[in-house]
C-alpha cells in the first residue's frame, strides 16, 4: 500500500519534472528539473530493490552530470530566448512523433507483459540474505570483469577526450618554461659591474 | 492499482523516453536541451533495465545499467566539450547552422 503510493508520486513527479526540463525557459532551471528527475528515478529504484544503483544514480548523475550541465549553462553567455523560437515551429512534427512512440511503447509493453512467457509478475521486493551491492560486487568483478574495464577504459578516454577538446594555448600568458630554467647559465643571467665607492652606478 | 507491477515501470520509462525523444524534436536549436533530453531517454533505459532486472531476480539487468550509466556520463562529458569549444569558436550555440564540417 505504502510502496504503491510512493510509486504513484514518484512516478508523476519523474514525469512531471521531465516535460518541465524540456519545456522550461530558462536552461538554469531545465538543469534543476533534471536533477529532479533524477533524485525521483533513484527512489524508483530504491522500491525495485536496487539501492546500489539508485546511490550511483545520485552521485554521478546529480553529482556530477547535472552539476557539469549547470556549470556549462551558466559558462556560455547565450540569449536563450532566441534559442527557444523555434519550439512552436518544431511542435506539430514533435507531437506525431511522440505520440507514436507512446502507442507503440504502450503496445509493446502491454503485450510483453499480458504475453505470460517470462514469470515476470513476481513482486520485486523480496528478503535476500546478501544486501545488493554485495550481490552486484559478486558478478561485477568476476562475471563482468572485462566488461567493467572497458567501462573504466571508456572513462578514460571520455576524460581525456574533454580534456584535449577544452584545453587551449592563449598567446601572451606567462607559463614556466622549466627547460629555459634549467638552462639558464650564469653568463646571461649576472653581470658584474665595478662599482666605485661614493659614486653610484 | 494498489500491486505495482512491471507494467507500471515499463510505462514510466515508456513516458520518459517519449518525452525525451519529444524534447529532441522541439527544442532543435538548443543543443543544451538535447543532450538533457538524450540523458532522460538513458534515464528511462535504465529504469527498464532495472525494472526487469528485478522483476526477472537477475542481476544482469543492474550491471547493465551500470554500462549505460558510465556511457551516459561519458557522453555528457564529451558532448558538453564539444559544446565549449563550439561556442568559443562561434559565439553562439545555435546548432541549426552548423554546417562547417560539411566538405
Amino acid at each position: 500500500m505504502l510502496a504503491a503510493i510512493a510509486f504513484y508520486v514518484l512516478a508523476a513527479i519523474a514525469v512531471i519534472s521531465a516535460f518541465a526540463v524540456i519545456s522550461a525557459r530558462n536552461p538554469v532551471h531545465s538543469v534543476l528539473f533534471l536533477i529532479l528527475t533524477f533524485f525521483t528515478a533513484a527512489g524508483l529504484f530504491v522500491l525495485l530493490g536496487a539501492e546500489f544503483l539508485a546511490m550511483l544514480l545520485v552521485v554521478v548523475y546529480v553529482g556530477a552530470v547535472a552539476v557539469l550541465f549547470l556549470f556549462v549553462v551558466m559558462m556560455l553567455d547565450v540569449d536563450f530566448t532566441e534559442l527557444k523560437k523555434g519550439f512552436v515551429q518544431y511542435l506539430p512534427a514533435g507531437l506525431i512523433v511522440a505520440l507514436l512512440l507512446m502507442v507503440e511503447l504502450g503496445l509493446v509493453a502491454g503485450a510483453a507483459t499480458s504475453a505470460g512467457g517470462a514469470p515476470i509478475s513476481l513482486s520485486p521486493a523480496e528478503p535476500s540474505p546478501i544486501t545488493n551491492a554485495e550481490a552486484i560486487g559478486r558478478v561485477l568483478y568476476t562475471d563482468y570483469l572485462l566488461l567493467f574495464q572497458m567501462a573504466g577504459l571508456i572513462l578514460l578516454v571520455a576524460m581525456i577526450g574533454a580534456i584535449v577538446l577544452t584545453l587551449r594555448h592563449r598567446p601572451g600568458v606567462k607559463r614556466q618554461d622549466i627547460a629555459a630554467q634549467v638552462g639558464r647559465r650564469r653568463s646571461e643571467a649576472v653581470e658584474l659591474k665595478d662599482v666605485r665607492p661614493g659614486q653610484g652606478i | 492499482m494498489f500491486a505495482i507491477s512491471l507494467t507500471h515501470y515499463l510505462v514510466v520509462a515508456a513516458l520518459l523516453f517519449t518525452i525525451g525523444v519529444f524534447g529532441i524534436f522541439v527544442n532543435r536549436k538548443n543543443v543544451i536541451i538535447i543532450l538533457m533530453s538524450i540523458e532522460l531517454v538513458l534515464l528511462s533505459v535504465n529504469i527498464n533495465l532495472v525494472a526487469f532486472s528485478a522483476f526477472l531476480r537477475n542481476l544482469d539487468g543492474q550491471i547493465f545499467a551500470m554500462l549505460v550509466l558510465t556511457v551516459a556520463a561519458a557522453e555528457a562529458a564529451v558532448g558538453l566539450a564539444i559544446l565549449v569549444t563550439y561556442f568559443r569558436n562561434r559565439g553562439d550555440i545555435a546548432v541549426e547552422d552548423i554546417n562547417q564540417m560539411r566538405g
